[in-house]
Protein backbone atom coordinates (compact mmCIF):
# COMPACT_ATOMS: atom_id res chain seq x y z
CA UNK A 1 0.00 0.00 0.00
CA UNK A 2 2.76 2.34 0.66
CA UNK A 3 4.26 1.66 -2.51
CA UNK A 4 1.25 2.74 -4.48
CA UNK A 5 0.75 5.74 -2.22
CA UNK A 6 4.43 6.82 -2.77
CA UNK A 7 4.22 6.39 -6.46
CA UNK A 8 0.56 7.86 -7.08
CA UNK A 9 2.14 11.03 -5.09
CA UNK A 10 5.39 11.03 -7.61
CA UNK A 11 2.50 11.39 -9.78
CA UNK A 12 0.82 14.03 -8.29
CA UNK A 13 3.82 16.39 -8.42
CA UNK A 14 4.20 15.84 -12.20
CA UNK A 15 0.63 15.56 -13.24
CA UNK A 16 -1.42 17.89 -11.06
CA UNK A 17 -0.45 21.33 -13.34
CA UNK A 18 -1.64 19.83 -16.58
CA UNK A 19 -5.26 18.65 -15.29
CA UNK A 20 -7.66 20.40 -16.16
CA UNK A 21 -6.04 22.16 -18.75
CA UNK A 22 -7.56 20.41 -21.70
CA UNK A 23 -11.19 20.20 -23.19
CA UNK A 24 -14.14 17.19 -22.42
CA UNK A 25 -13.89 15.20 -25.42
CA UNK A 26 -15.90 12.47 -24.45
CA UNK A 27 -19.34 13.09 -22.43
CA UNK A 28 -21.17 10.38 -21.21
CA UNK A 29 -24.44 11.02 -19.52
CA UNK A 30 -26.69 8.57 -17.72
CA UNK A 31 -25.55 5.61 -19.92
CA UNK A 32 -27.25 2.21 -19.08
CA UNK A 33 -26.72 -0.57 -20.97
CA UNK A 34 -28.73 -4.31 -20.55
CA UNK A 35 -27.66 -7.29 -22.63
CA UNK A 36 -31.26 -9.03 -23.15
CA UNK A 37 -32.96 -8.60 -19.62
CA UNK A 38 -29.64 -8.15 -17.57
CA UNK A 39 -28.62 -4.45 -16.85
CA UNK A 40 -24.95 -4.68 -16.96
CA UNK A 41 -24.32 -0.62 -16.60
CA UNK A 42 -25.97 2.13 -14.58
CA UNK A 43 -26.41 5.59 -15.12
CA UNK A 44 -22.28 6.10 -16.12
CA UNK A 45 -21.76 9.87 -16.05
CA UNK A 46 -18.40 10.44 -17.20
CA UNK A 47 -16.01 12.81 -18.68
CA UNK A 48 -13.39 11.81 -20.45
CA UNK A 49 -10.58 15.09 -21.36
CA UNK A 50 -8.75 15.29 -24.26
CA UNK A 51 -5.01 14.13 -24.58
CA UNK A 52 -5.33 12.27 -21.29
CA UNK A 53 -5.07 8.74 -19.83
CA UNK A 54 -8.32 7.38 -18.27
CA UNK A 55 -8.34 4.35 -16.60
CA UNK A 56 -11.28 2.13 -15.77
CA UNK A 57 -10.33 -0.31 -12.88
CA UNK A 58 -12.66 -2.35 -11.27
CA UNK A 59 -13.15 -6.16 -10.21
CA UNK A 60 -13.76 -8.77 -13.19
CA UNK A 61 -17.28 -8.36 -14.70
CA UNK A 62 -18.28 -5.13 -12.68
CA UNK A 63 -18.72 -3.03 -16.66
CA UNK A 64 -15.63 -1.65 -17.31
CA UNK A 65 -14.76 -3.41 -20.93
CA UNK A 66 -18.20 -3.47 -21.67
CA UNK A 67 -18.16 0.44 -20.71
CA UNK A 68 -15.29 0.90 -23.19
CA UNK A 69 -16.96 -0.81 -26.11
CA UNK A 70 -20.01 1.36 -25.82
CA UNK A 71 -17.37 4.02 -26.97
CA UNK A 72 -16.94 2.59 -30.60
CA UNK A 73 -20.18 0.76 -30.07
CA UNK A 74 -18.46 -2.67 -30.48
CA UNK A 75 -21.13 -3.90 -28.15
CA UNK A 76 -23.40 -3.68 -31.42
CA UNK A 77 -22.02 -6.64 -32.78
CA UNK A 78 -23.75 -8.51 -29.75
CA UNK A 79 -27.20 -9.63 -30.08
CA UNK A 80 -29.67 -7.80 -27.79
CA UNK A 81 -27.90 -5.27 -26.31
CA UNK A 82 -29.50 -1.88 -25.67
CA UNK A 83 -28.20 1.28 -24.98
CA UNK A 84 -29.83 3.84 -23.18
CA UNK A 85 -27.84 7.21 -22.31
CA UNK A 86 -25.69 9.72 -24.28
CA UNK A 87 -22.66 9.44 -25.15
CA UNK A 88 -20.87 12.51 -26.96
CA UNK A 89 -17.61 12.66 -28.52
CA UNK A 90 -16.36 16.05 -29.47
CA UNK A 91 -20.42 17.15 -29.51
CA UNK A 92 -21.37 14.13 -31.57
CA UNK A 93 -23.81 12.04 -30.28
CA UNK A 94 -22.75 8.38 -31.15
CA UNK A 95 -25.60 6.49 -30.59
CA UNK A 96 -27.89 9.01 -32.41
CA UNK A 97 -25.63 8.76 -35.47
CA UNK A 98 -25.91 6.13 -38.09
CA UNK A 99 -22.26 6.42 -39.38
CA UNK A 100 -20.30 3.20 -37.05
CA UNK A 101 -17.70 3.68 -39.57
CA UNK A 102 -16.93 7.33 -39.30
CA UNK A 103 -17.12 6.44 -35.43
CA UNK A 104 -14.57 3.41 -35.39
CA UNK A 105 -12.00 5.40 -37.70
CA UNK A 106 -12.03 8.13 -35.22
CA UNK A 107 -12.12 5.58 -32.26
CA UNK A 108 -9.47 3.03 -32.52
CA UNK A 109 -9.23 0.01 -30.53
CA UNK A 110 -6.53 -2.26 -28.99
CA UNK A 111 -7.50 -5.97 -27.85
CA UNK A 112 -6.62 -7.74 -24.73
CA UNK A 113 -4.76 -9.92 -26.97
CA UNK A 114 -2.99 -9.34 -30.08
CA UNK A 115 -5.56 -9.88 -33.27
CA UNK A 116 -3.18 -9.64 -35.93
CA UNK A 117 -4.58 -11.05 -39.52
CA UNK A 118 -2.70 -13.62 -41.15
CA UNK A 119 -0.93 -11.17 -43.23
CA UNK A 120 2.27 -9.38 -43.15
CA UNK A 121 3.21 -6.36 -40.81
CA UNK A 122 3.03 -4.48 -43.71
CA UNK A 123 -0.48 -5.75 -44.47
CA UNK A 124 -1.36 -5.58 -41.15
CA UNK A 125 -0.71 -1.80 -40.92
CA UNK A 126 -1.88 -1.03 -44.09
CA UNK A 127 -5.22 -2.99 -43.66
CA UNK A 128 -7.27 -0.10 -42.41
CA UNK A 129 -5.92 2.88 -45.04
CA UNK A 130 -6.69 0.56 -47.87
CA UNK A 131 -9.86 -0.78 -46.97
CA UNK A 132 -10.52 3.23 -46.88
CA UNK A 133 -9.61 3.32 -50.63
CA UNK A 134 -6.26 4.57 -50.14
CA UNK A 135 -4.22 2.14 -52.58
CA UNK A 136 -1.06 5.21 -53.49
CA UNK A 137 1.87 3.09 -52.92
CA UNK A 138 4.20 5.92 -51.79
CA UNK A 139 1.26 7.19 -48.97
CA UNK A 140 1.02 3.57 -47.96
CA UNK A 141 4.45 3.25 -47.07
CA UNK A 142 4.37 6.88 -45.35
CA UNK A 143 1.63 5.45 -43.16
CA UNK A 144 2.74 2.23 -42.56
CA UNK A 145 6.29 3.69 -41.23
CA UNK A 146 5.01 6.48 -39.54
CA UNK A 147 2.37 4.28 -37.24
CA UNK A 148 5.36 1.82 -36.69
CA UNK A 149 7.17 4.53 -35.15
CA UNK A 150 4.57 5.93 -33.50
CA UNK A 151 4.03 2.27 -31.84
CA UNK A 152 7.91 2.28 -30.75
CA UNK A 153 8.55 -0.40 -32.80
CA UNK A 154 9.71 0.24 -36.16
CA UNK A 155 13.41 -0.31 -35.56
CA UNK A 156 12.41 -4.04 -34.46
CA UNK A 157 10.54 -4.95 -37.61
CA UNK A 158 11.04 -2.48 -40.54
CA UNK A 159 13.69 -5.24 -42.08
CA UNK A 160 10.74 -7.72 -42.09
CA UNK A 161 7.90 -5.71 -43.06
CA UNK A 162 7.08 -8.24 -45.88
CA UNK A 163 6.79 -11.50 -43.38
CA UNK A 164 4.00 -12.71 -40.93
CA UNK A 165 2.88 -10.45 -38.02
CA UNK A 166 2.29 -13.72 -36.33
CA UNK A 167 5.99 -15.11 -36.10
CA UNK A 168 6.25 -11.83 -33.46
CA UNK A 169 6.88 -11.52 -29.81
CA UNK A 170 3.09 -11.28 -27.67
CA UNK A 171 4.67 -7.69 -27.00
CA UNK A 172 5.93 -6.98 -30.53
CA UNK A 173 2.61 -8.16 -31.97
CA UNK A 174 0.80 -6.49 -29.22
CA UNK A 175 2.60 -2.37 -30.13
CA UNK A 176 1.65 -4.07 -33.93
CA UNK A 177 -1.73 -3.75 -32.85
CA UNK A 178 -1.20 -0.08 -31.74
CA UNK A 179 0.48 0.58 -34.76
CA UNK A 180 -2.94 -0.80 -36.92
CA UNK A 181 -5.03 1.47 -34.50
CA UNK A 182 -2.81 4.48 -35.49
CA UNK A 183 -2.55 3.81 -39.11
CA UNK A 184 -6.32 5.37 -39.16
CA UNK A 185 -5.02 8.32 -37.19
CA UNK A 186 -7.88 8.29 -34.57
CA UNK A 187 -8.50 11.02 -31.82
CA UNK A 188 -9.64 8.37 -29.28
CA UNK A 189 -7.86 5.09 -28.64
CA UNK A 190 -9.64 2.59 -26.51
CA UNK A 191 -7.43 -0.20 -24.61
CA UNK A 192 -8.79 -3.15 -23.46
CA UNK A 193 -6.54 -4.79 -21.01
CA UNK A 194 -3.62 -4.59 -23.59
CA UNK A 195 -1.19 -5.99 -21.36
CA UNK A 196 -2.59 -8.90 -19.53
CA UNK A 197 -1.07 -11.34 -21.68
CA UNK A 198 2.49 -10.14 -22.22
CA UNK A 199 5.50 -10.53 -19.77
CA UNK A 200 6.14 -7.72 -17.84
CA UNK A 201 9.25 -6.58 -20.16
CA UNK A 202 6.51 -6.33 -22.59
CA UNK A 203 4.15 -4.50 -20.26
CA UNK A 204 6.79 -1.84 -19.11
CA UNK A 205 7.26 -1.45 -23.13
CA UNK A 206 3.51 -0.93 -23.94
CA UNK A 207 2.95 1.17 -20.93
CA UNK A 208 5.81 3.30 -21.83
CA UNK A 209 4.47 3.90 -25.64
CA UNK A 210 0.89 4.50 -23.77
CA UNK A 211 2.41 7.54 -21.74
CA UNK A 212 4.03 8.74 -25.07
CA UNK A 213 1.26 8.22 -27.14
CA UNK A 214 -1.23 10.83 -24.82
CA UNK A 215 0.18 14.00 -26.23
CA UNK A 216 -1.25 12.76 -29.71
CA UNK A 217 -4.10 10.95 -28.56
CA UNK A 218 -7.39 10.95 -25.99
CA UNK A 219 -6.66 7.10 -24.23
CA UNK A 220 -9.07 5.25 -22.17
CA UNK A 221 -7.50 1.87 -21.02
CA UNK A 222 -8.92 -0.85 -18.55
CA UNK A 223 -6.86 -2.57 -16.64
CA UNK A 224 -7.05 -4.94 -14.42
CA UNK A 225 -3.33 -3.88 -12.74
CA UNK A 226 -4.35 -0.74 -10.09
CA UNK A 227 -0.10 -0.50 -10.28
CA UNK A 228 -0.47 -0.16 -14.07
CA UNK A 229 -3.42 2.62 -13.81
CA UNK A 230 -1.52 4.50 -11.11
CA UNK A 231 1.58 4.62 -13.29
CA UNK A 232 0.07 5.78 -16.46
CA UNK A 233 -3.11 7.46 -16.26
CA UNK A 234 -4.36 10.87 -15.22
CA UNK A 235 -7.45 9.99 -14.35
CA UNK A 236 -9.27 6.91 -13.06
CA UNK A 237 -12.86 5.25 -12.61
CA UNK A 238 -13.50 2.95 -10.41
CA UNK A 239 -16.40 0.55 -11.35
CA UNK A 240 -18.63 -1.88 -9.91
CA UNK A 241 -21.38 -3.94 -10.73
CA UNK A 242 -21.99 -1.63 -13.43
CA UNK A 243 -22.04 1.72 -11.86
CA UNK A 244 -19.08 4.14 -11.54
CA UNK A 245 -17.83 4.37 -7.80
CA UNK A 246 -15.78 7.28 -7.75
CA UNK A 247 -13.90 9.11 -10.74
CA UNK A 248 -11.29 11.85 -9.78
CA UNK A 249 -7.96 12.19 -10.63
CA UNK A 250 -5.27 9.19 -10.36
CA UNK A 251 -3.76 10.20 -6.96
CA UNK A 252 -6.72 11.12 -5.41
CA UNK A 253 -7.95 7.92 -6.45
CA UNK A 254 -5.27 6.08 -5.34
CA UNK A 255 -4.13 8.51 -2.24
CA UNK A 256 -7.37 9.48 -0.58
CA UNK A 257 -10.64 8.10 -2.14
CA UNK A 258 -13.89 9.41 -0.98
CA UNK A 259 -15.66 6.48 -1.13
CA UNK A 260 -15.00 3.70 1.23
CA UNK A 261 -15.36 0.94 -1.82
CA UNK A 262 -12.90 2.31 -3.36
CA UNK A 263 -10.00 2.53 -0.91
CA UNK A 264 -10.74 -1.43 -0.30
CA UNK A 265 -10.40 -1.94 -3.62
CA UNK A 266 -6.98 -0.06 -4.53
CA UNK A 267 -5.61 -0.89 -0.70
CA UNK A 268 -6.27 -4.61 -2.38
CA UNK A 269 -9.28 -5.82 0.52
CA UNK A 270 -11.27 -7.29 -2.52
CA UNK A 271 -11.34 -8.00 -5.91
CA UNK B 1 -1.52 -52.46 -14.75
CA UNK B 2 -1.97 -49.23 -16.42
CA UNK B 3 1.09 -49.16 -18.68
CA UNK B 4 -0.72 -52.27 -19.93
CA UNK B 5 -3.85 -50.36 -20.23
CA UNK B 6 -1.65 -47.64 -22.37
CA UNK B 7 -0.11 -49.86 -24.59
CA UNK B 8 -3.38 -51.65 -25.39
CA UNK B 9 -4.90 -48.06 -26.43
CA UNK B 10 -1.54 -47.59 -28.08
CA UNK B 11 -2.32 -50.70 -30.59
CA UNK B 12 -5.72 -50.71 -30.93
CA UNK B 13 -5.28 -47.14 -32.24
CA UNK B 14 -2.04 -48.17 -34.67
CA UNK B 15 -3.84 -51.45 -35.97
CA UNK B 16 -7.34 -49.16 -36.50
CA UNK B 17 -5.07 -46.91 -38.80
CA UNK B 18 -3.55 -49.54 -39.98
CA UNK B 19 -6.68 -51.26 -41.00
CA UNK B 20 -7.66 -48.23 -42.78
CA UNK B 21 -5.11 -47.20 -44.62
CA UNK B 22 -4.34 -51.31 -45.80
CA UNK B 23 -7.45 -51.47 -47.02
CA UNK B 24 -6.65 -48.21 -49.39
CA UNK B 25 -3.65 -49.53 -50.77
CA UNK B 26 -4.89 -53.12 -51.33
CA UNK B 27 -8.22 -51.37 -53.26
CA UNK B 28 -5.95 -49.63 -55.55
CA UNK B 29 -3.05 -52.19 -55.73
CA UNK B 30 -5.74 -54.30 -56.76
CA UNK B 31 -7.17 -51.82 -59.37
CA UNK B 32 -3.83 -51.48 -61.12
CA UNK B 33 -2.99 -55.22 -60.79
CA UNK B 34 -6.08 -55.59 -63.27
CA UNK B 35 -6.23 -52.79 -65.29
CA UNK B 36 -2.83 -51.26 -65.86
CA UNK B 37 -2.17 -53.39 -68.92
CA UNK B 38 -5.35 -52.09 -70.57
CA UNK B 39 -3.57 -47.72 -70.13
CA UNK B 40 -2.26 -47.13 -73.53
CA UNK B 41 -2.23 -43.63 -75.35
CA UNK B 42 -5.14 -44.71 -77.72
CA UNK B 43 -6.99 -46.26 -74.39
CA UNK B 44 -6.64 -42.68 -72.45
CA UNK B 45 -7.62 -40.63 -76.09
CA UNK B 46 -9.03 -42.77 -78.61
CA UNK B 47 -12.86 -42.91 -79.38
CA UNK B 48 -14.55 -45.63 -78.34
CA UNK B 49 -15.76 -47.90 -80.81
CA UNK B 50 -19.07 -50.17 -79.85
CA UNK B 51 -16.97 -53.23 -81.33
CA UNK B 52 -14.37 -53.34 -78.52
CA UNK B 53 -10.98 -52.06 -78.59
CA UNK B 54 -11.84 -48.24 -78.41
CA UNK B 55 -10.50 -45.53 -76.29
CA UNK B 56 -12.49 -43.70 -73.77
CA UNK B 57 -11.81 -40.11 -74.25
CA UNK B 58 -15.87 -39.25 -74.84
CA UNK B 59 -16.50 -40.30 -71.11
CA UNK B 60 -13.49 -38.44 -70.02
CA UNK B 61 -14.39 -35.25 -71.70
CA UNK B 62 -18.11 -36.10 -70.23
CA UNK B 63 -16.52 -36.47 -66.70
CA UNK B 64 -14.86 -33.25 -67.15
CA UNK B 65 -17.98 -31.41 -68.41
CA UNK B 66 -20.16 -32.41 -65.45
CA UNK B 67 -17.64 -31.84 -63.29
CA UNK B 68 -17.13 -28.27 -64.60
CA UNK B 69 -20.58 -27.00 -64.69
CA UNK B 70 -21.80 -29.05 -61.69
CA UNK B 71 -19.07 -27.07 -59.24
CA UNK B 72 -19.27 -23.54 -61.66
CA UNK B 73 -23.13 -23.82 -60.29
CA UNK B 74 -23.02 -25.33 -57.02
CA UNK B 75 -19.53 -23.41 -55.84
CA UNK B 76 -20.77 -19.70 -55.77
CA UNK B 77 -24.88 -20.54 -54.83
CA UNK B 78 -23.18 -22.54 -51.68
CA UNK B 79 -21.20 -20.29 -50.46
CA UNK B 80 -22.97 -17.47 -50.63
CA UNK B 81 -25.71 -19.37 -48.56
CA UNK B 82 -23.23 -20.39 -45.86
CA UNK B 83 -22.01 -16.54 -45.52
CA UNK B 84 -25.81 -15.67 -45.31
CA UNK B 85 -26.50 -18.60 -42.81
CA UNK B 86 -23.73 -17.96 -40.76
CA UNK B 87 -23.07 -14.38 -41.36
CA UNK B 88 -25.92 -12.64 -42.16
CA UNK B 89 -28.86 -14.36 -40.86
CA UNK B 90 -30.85 -14.01 -37.49
CA UNK B 91 -30.02 -17.19 -35.86
CA UNK B 92 -33.72 -18.13 -35.17
CA UNK B 93 -35.90 -21.22 -36.38
CA UNK B 94 -36.46 -20.17 -39.61
CA UNK B 95 -32.00 -20.89 -39.76
CA UNK B 96 -32.26 -23.69 -38.07
CA UNK B 97 -34.90 -25.42 -40.11
CA UNK B 98 -32.68 -24.81 -43.10
CA UNK B 99 -29.52 -26.02 -41.38
CA UNK B 100 -32.02 -29.38 -40.47
CA UNK B 101 -33.00 -29.63 -44.22
CA UNK B 102 -29.34 -29.13 -45.33
CA UNK B 103 -28.08 -31.65 -42.93
CA UNK B 104 -30.71 -33.90 -44.14
CA UNK B 105 -30.28 -33.35 -47.94
CA UNK B 106 -27.00 -34.91 -47.49
CA UNK B 107 -28.35 -37.90 -46.27
CA UNK B 108 -30.47 -38.77 -49.29
CA UNK B 109 -29.66 -41.91 -51.43
CA UNK B 110 -28.43 -40.70 -54.78
CA UNK B 111 -31.14 -42.73 -56.73
CA UNK B 112 -33.78 -39.98 -55.58
CA UNK B 113 -31.81 -37.16 -56.48
CA UNK B 114 -31.95 -39.31 -60.21
CA UNK B 115 -35.46 -39.80 -60.21
CA UNK B 116 -36.35 -35.98 -59.19
CA UNK B 117 -33.55 -35.23 -62.03
CA UNK B 118 -35.36 -37.45 -64.51
CA UNK B 119 -39.00 -36.09 -63.76
CA UNK B 120 -38.21 -32.40 -63.66
CA UNK B 121 -34.99 -31.46 -65.83
CA UNK B 122 -34.89 -33.72 -68.35
CA UNK B 123 -39.24 -34.50 -68.77
CA UNK B 124 -40.57 -31.13 -67.21
CA UNK B 125 -37.74 -28.72 -68.21
CA UNK B 126 -37.69 -30.15 -71.73
CA UNK B 127 -33.34 -30.73 -71.35
CA UNK B 128 -33.69 -34.42 -72.43
CA UNK B 129 -31.42 -36.73 -71.12
CA UNK B 130 -27.96 -34.68 -71.39
CA UNK B 131 -25.11 -33.40 -69.67
CA UNK B 132 -26.67 -30.66 -68.51
CA UNK B 133 -29.63 -32.00 -66.84
CA UNK B 134 -27.18 -35.05 -64.73
CA UNK B 135 -25.07 -31.49 -63.95
CA UNK B 136 -27.69 -29.72 -62.51
CA UNK B 137 -29.28 -33.01 -60.50
CA UNK B 138 -26.05 -33.10 -59.23
CA UNK B 139 -24.99 -29.74 -58.62
CA UNK B 140 -28.32 -30.19 -56.02
CA UNK B 141 -26.16 -33.21 -54.91
CA UNK B 142 -23.72 -31.35 -53.45
CA UNK B 143 -25.30 -28.40 -52.56
CA UNK B 144 -25.45 -29.43 -49.26
CA UNK B 145 -22.21 -30.94 -49.33
CA UNK B 146 -20.70 -26.86 -50.17
CA UNK B 147 -23.03 -25.27 -47.30
CA UNK B 148 -22.65 -27.51 -44.84
CA UNK B 149 -18.56 -27.10 -45.00
CA UNK B 150 -18.69 -23.79 -45.57
CA UNK B 151 -20.32 -22.95 -42.88
CA UNK B 152 -17.86 -25.14 -40.74
CA UNK B 153 -15.06 -23.28 -42.14
CA UNK B 154 -16.47 -19.93 -41.17
CA UNK B 155 -17.45 -20.97 -37.33
CA UNK B 156 -13.43 -21.87 -37.29
CA UNK B 157 -12.03 -18.06 -38.31
CA UNK B 158 -11.51 -16.78 -34.69
CA UNK B 159 -14.18 -13.94 -33.45
CA UNK B 160 -11.13 -11.64 -32.53
CA UNK B 161 -10.28 -11.29 -36.54
CA UNK B 162 -13.83 -10.01 -37.03
CA UNK B 163 -13.79 -7.72 -34.23
CA UNK B 164 -10.07 -6.66 -35.10
CA UNK B 165 -11.44 -5.63 -38.91
CA UNK B 166 -14.34 -3.83 -37.80
CA UNK B 167 -12.92 -1.54 -34.92
CA UNK B 168 -10.88 -0.25 -37.70
CA UNK B 169 -14.29 1.33 -39.04
CA UNK B 170 -14.20 -1.31 -42.01
CA UNK B 171 -17.34 -2.63 -43.39
CA UNK B 172 -19.42 -5.74 -42.88
CA UNK B 173 -18.53 -6.60 -46.66
CA UNK B 174 -14.76 -5.44 -46.72
CA UNK B 175 -14.42 -7.74 -43.50
CA UNK B 176 -16.12 -10.03 -44.96
CA UNK B 177 -13.86 -10.52 -48.94
CA UNK B 178 -10.55 -9.25 -47.00
CA UNK B 179 -10.34 -11.13 -43.88
CA UNK B 180 -13.15 -13.99 -43.05
CA UNK B 181 -13.59 -15.54 -46.58
CA UNK B 182 -9.89 -16.06 -47.19
CA UNK B 183 -9.20 -17.18 -43.45
CA UNK B 184 -12.24 -19.92 -44.11
CA UNK B 185 -11.04 -20.81 -47.86
CA UNK B 186 -8.94 -23.94 -46.92
CA UNK B 187 -12.06 -25.50 -45.72
CA UNK B 188 -14.23 -24.22 -48.33
CA UNK B 189 -12.00 -25.94 -50.46
CA UNK B 190 -12.29 -29.31 -48.47
CA UNK B 191 -15.93 -29.19 -49.46
CA UNK B 192 -14.80 -28.44 -53.20
CA UNK B 193 -12.64 -31.04 -53.01
CA UNK B 194 -15.50 -33.17 -51.65
CA UNK B 195 -17.97 -32.84 -53.95
CA UNK B 196 -15.65 -33.46 -56.81
CA UNK B 197 -15.51 -37.23 -55.29
CA UNK B 198 -19.25 -36.72 -55.00
CA UNK B 199 -19.96 -36.00 -58.36
CA UNK B 200 -16.94 -38.14 -60.17
CA UNK B 201 -18.58 -41.24 -57.49
CA UNK B 202 -21.81 -40.55 -58.85
CA UNK B 203 -23.56 -43.69 -60.99
CA UNK B 204 -27.18 -44.00 -60.84
CA UNK B 205 -28.28 -39.89 -60.54
CA UNK B 206 -26.31 -39.66 -63.99
CA UNK B 207 -27.77 -42.57 -64.85
CA UNK B 208 -31.10 -41.95 -64.94
CA UNK B 209 -30.18 -37.93 -66.33
CA UNK B 210 -27.52 -37.96 -68.97
CA UNK B 211 -28.19 -41.41 -70.24
CA UNK B 212 -25.53 -43.62 -71.58
CA UNK B 213 -24.54 -43.10 -74.85
CA UNK B 214 -21.05 -43.82 -75.38
CA UNK B 215 -20.28 -41.04 -77.66
CA UNK B 216 -18.44 -37.99 -77.70
CA UNK B 217 -20.59 -34.70 -76.86
CA UNK B 218 -21.00 -32.73 -79.48
CA UNK B 219 -22.98 -30.22 -76.72
CA UNK B 220 -23.74 -29.51 -72.78
CA UNK B 221 -27.15 -30.96 -74.29
CA UNK B 222 -26.07 -34.29 -75.97
CA UNK B 223 -26.64 -37.03 -73.91
CA UNK B 224 -23.57 -38.65 -72.25
CA UNK B 225 -21.65 -41.52 -70.44
CA UNK B 226 -19.30 -40.57 -67.53
CA UNK B 227 -16.42 -42.90 -66.63
CA UNK B 228 -18.20 -44.22 -63.64
CA UNK B 229 -21.11 -44.38 -65.67
CA UNK B 230 -18.75 -46.89 -68.06
CA UNK B 231 -16.99 -48.71 -65.53
CA UNK B 232 -20.38 -50.17 -64.11
CA UNK B 233 -21.52 -50.99 -67.34
CA UNK B 234 -18.45 -52.40 -68.81
CA UNK B 235 -18.43 -54.85 -65.91
CA UNK B 236 -22.12 -55.56 -65.98
CA UNK B 237 -22.25 -55.82 -70.04
CA UNK B 238 -19.17 -57.30 -71.11
CA UNK B 239 -17.94 -59.22 -67.81
CA UNK B 240 -14.31 -57.30 -68.24
CA UNK B 241 -12.82 -56.52 -64.82
CA UNK B 242 -9.61 -55.56 -66.36
CA UNK B 243 -11.23 -52.68 -68.36
CA UNK B 244 -13.53 -51.74 -65.57
CA UNK B 245 -9.97 -51.29 -63.34
CA UNK B 246 -8.70 -49.58 -66.03
CA UNK B 247 -11.25 -46.93 -66.13
CA UNK B 248 -10.80 -46.63 -62.53
CA UNK B 249 -6.90 -45.76 -62.85
CA UNK B 250 -8.57 -43.09 -65.11
CA UNK B 251 -11.05 -41.73 -62.53
CA UNK B 252 -8.17 -41.99 -58.91
CA UNK B 253 -5.49 -40.49 -61.70
CA UNK B 254 -8.28 -37.40 -61.88
CA UNK B 255 -9.55 -37.23 -58.69
CA UNK B 256 -5.27 -36.87 -57.31
CA UNK B 257 -5.15 -33.98 -60.12
CA UNK B 258 -7.72 -32.39 -59.46
CA UNK B 259 -7.45 -32.31 -55.26
CA UNK B 260 -3.60 -31.59 -55.98
CA UNK B 261 -4.58 -28.37 -58.17
CA UNK B 262 -7.74 -27.44 -56.12
CA UNK B 263 -4.87 -27.56 -52.89
CA UNK B 264 -2.44 -25.65 -55.22
CA UNK B 265 -5.17 -22.59 -56.37
CA UNK B 266 -5.94 -22.06 -53.29
CA UNK B 267 -2.66 -21.58 -51.91
CA UNK B 268 -2.01 -19.11 -54.24
CA UNK B 269 -5.51 -17.37 -53.68
CA UNK B 270 -4.79 -17.48 -50.01
CA UNK B 271 -2.08 -14.75 -49.86
CA UNK B 272 -2.44 -14.90 -45.98
CA UNK B 273 -1.47 -18.58 -45.88
CA UNK B 274 1.50 -17.90 -43.09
Amino acid sequence: MTMIVSEASIFNSTTSATTDTYATKIQVNDLNLFYGEKQALFNVNLDIKEKEVTALIGPSGCGKSTFLRTLNRMNDLIDGVRVIGNIHIDGENVYESNDVIRLRTKVGMVFQKSNLFPMSIYDNVAYGPRMQGIKNKKILNEIVEESLRGAAIWDEVKDRLKSSALGLSGGQQQRICIARAIAMKPDVILMDEPTSALDPISTLKVEELITQMKKDYTIVIVTHNMQQAARISDKTAFFLNGEVVEYDDTNVIFSTPKDERTEDYVTGRFG
Amino acid sequence: MRKFKDNMLRGLLWGSAFVSVAVLVIIVGYIFYKGFSYISFDFIFGDYSPTGGGGIFPMIVTTLLTILISLAIATPIGILAAVYLHEYAKQGRLVRMIRFATESLTGIPSIIYGLFGAVFFVAILKLGMSIIAASLTLTIIVLPVIIRTTEEALKTVPATYREGSLALGTTKLQTLIKIILPSAMPGILSGIILSIGRIVGESAAIFLTAGTVAAMPTSIFSSARTLTVHSFLVTQEAGDIGLAAAVGIVLIVIILVLNLSATYISKKLNKADY
